[in-house]
């Protein structure tokens, strides 16, 4: 999902993953309303939403048991070796580097293994090798994944399907794309968001 | 367990674990308590026949005061850090969420109150009936949190909130700090000064207490709202 500053993709994200209600209309996901259908949602964007004075793995647990994950410590422990941050488990979120701590966002993000993975503008908070990871993950698994970004070229790579959002609206939409779409996208972002 | 006391469970846990780690909410509302306590002592010449009238208005003055900064903290450290959202995305019982910060703020302000009632009896040299003042507080912090947990909610989403929660908080609170001052007063001894009856005042203060942890466990939802 493609869009200009104020276009209206974090909204989408927050209106889908149940944290706000839609003003007109129905979010539905996997035909339930956004707001029941929260445990099968996973959400990654530049805020952590991580406890700053609990571990990693501490974190992880509270999220796992919110979510009802089955033996929250050995999955906290799968995960964080998954994101490369098992050494670190036992260390408070806040002595973490950005970086690190978006790693364990991740992880956070994809504890209950959500079939739907939101991910909103994540790339403005991960460095380069932690995005190549969440993109690794996000797409493995057969989730189906909604990606807002200004990073045409990221979401040219991962996107099978694009939106372009303005002012709230979609106005455009194409079911396949390719690399090849860029430069008319771009020209596209460009006057929308002069506009 | 069923899925509501294993939410409950974690978030009271949680709710420990950064308040340990932190100690921004007691250590902030006992130092705050201790202050209010000695000015009081200071514009207060309580003699020994104007203590007893005087002194649970004042314990509960600065009991209050000191919980209104512990309530205010306990959401708008959720909100400025983004950390309620992350709560909120997860399919978590919102009585659950509401309980789990009741419980907290309860606990963290009796822990206040361990070290503002010793305080308050060896300023104003009184004598106190702990097996009447111990339910009297007990029973009047839960009506304090109760409300103010909602309050301080829906206080969270203003620029205002220092402001609004008291705002909002003291018109409710009056009935229940009513029946919390005339408790205490019933559990202060003074020399010569024959103690007030409690009467049912600590029966008011359950139903109270009872009316308002109810109401706000419905009302939570909407509080909480974004929209």
């Amino acid at each position: 999902m493609l869009g200009p500053n104020g276009a209206g993709k974090s909204t989408f994200i927050r209106v889908f993953s149940g944290l706000m209600r839609a003003a007109q209309g129905h979010a539905l996901i996997m035909d339930r309303p956004a707001r029941e259908a929260r445990a099968h949602v996973g959400v990654v964007s530049h805020v952590t939403y991580l406890y700053d004075e609990l571990t990693a793995a501490e974190n992880l647990r509270l999220y796992g048991g919110l979510y009802g994950v089955a033996d929250t410590a050995a999955r906290a422990r799968e995960l964080l070796d998954l994101v490369g941050l098992a050494h670190l488990a036992n260390e408070r979120v806040g002595r973490l580097s950005r970086g690190q701590q978006q790693r364990v966002t991740i992880a956070r993000a994809l504890l209950h293994d959500p079939p739907v993975l939101l991910l909103d503008e994540p790339d403005t908070g991960l460095d380069l090798a932690a995005f190549s990871l969440l993109e690794a993950l996000a797409t493995s698994g057969g989730r189906a994944v909604v990606l807002t970004t200004h990073n045409l070229e990221a979401g040219l790579r991962l996107g099978t399907r694009v939106a372009v959002l303005s002012r709230g609206r979609v106005v455009h939409e194409r079911g396949s794309v390719s690399p090849g779409d860029g430069p008319a996208l771009a020209d596209m972002l460009r006057r929308l968001a002069s506009a | 367990m069923n899925r509501f006391s294993a939410q409950l469970r974690v978030l009271i846990w949680k709710e420990a674990l950064v308040e340990a780690r932190s100690r921004e909410t007691v250590l902030a509302g006992a130092v705050f308590a201790l202050l209010v306590l000695v000015i009081f002592n200071f514009a207060f010449d309580l003699r020994v026949e104007s203590s007893a009238a005087v002194a649970p208005g004042v314990l509960w003055v600065t009991v209050t005061f000191a919980g209104v900064l512990s309530l205010g903290r306990s959401f708008a450290r959720e909100r400025d850090r983004r950390t309620l959202d992350g709560l909120l995305l997860a399919p978590v019982d919102r009585s659950a969420l509401y309980l789990a910060k009741v419980i907290a703020n309860v606990a963290a302000m009796l822990v206040v109150e361990v070290v503002a009632v010793p305080a308050f009896v060896a300023i104003f040299n009184l004598r106190v009936d702990l097996a009447l003042l111990v339910p009297a507080l007990v029973l009047g912090t839960v009506g304090l949190a109760g409300v103010g947990t909602l309050f301080a909610a829906m206080a969270a989403h203003t620029r205002a909130r220092e402001v609004l929660l008291p705002l909002l908080l003291f018109p409710i609170q009056v009935p229940v700090i009513m029946a919390t001052v005339k408790s205490t007063g019933a559990a202060i001894r003074v020399p010569g000064v024959e103690p007030p009856e409690i009467g049912n005042w600590l029966g008011l203060l359950v139903a109270f207490d009872a009316l308002y942890l109810g109401l706000s466990v419905v009302l939570f939802d909407f509080a909480i709202d974004e929209d």
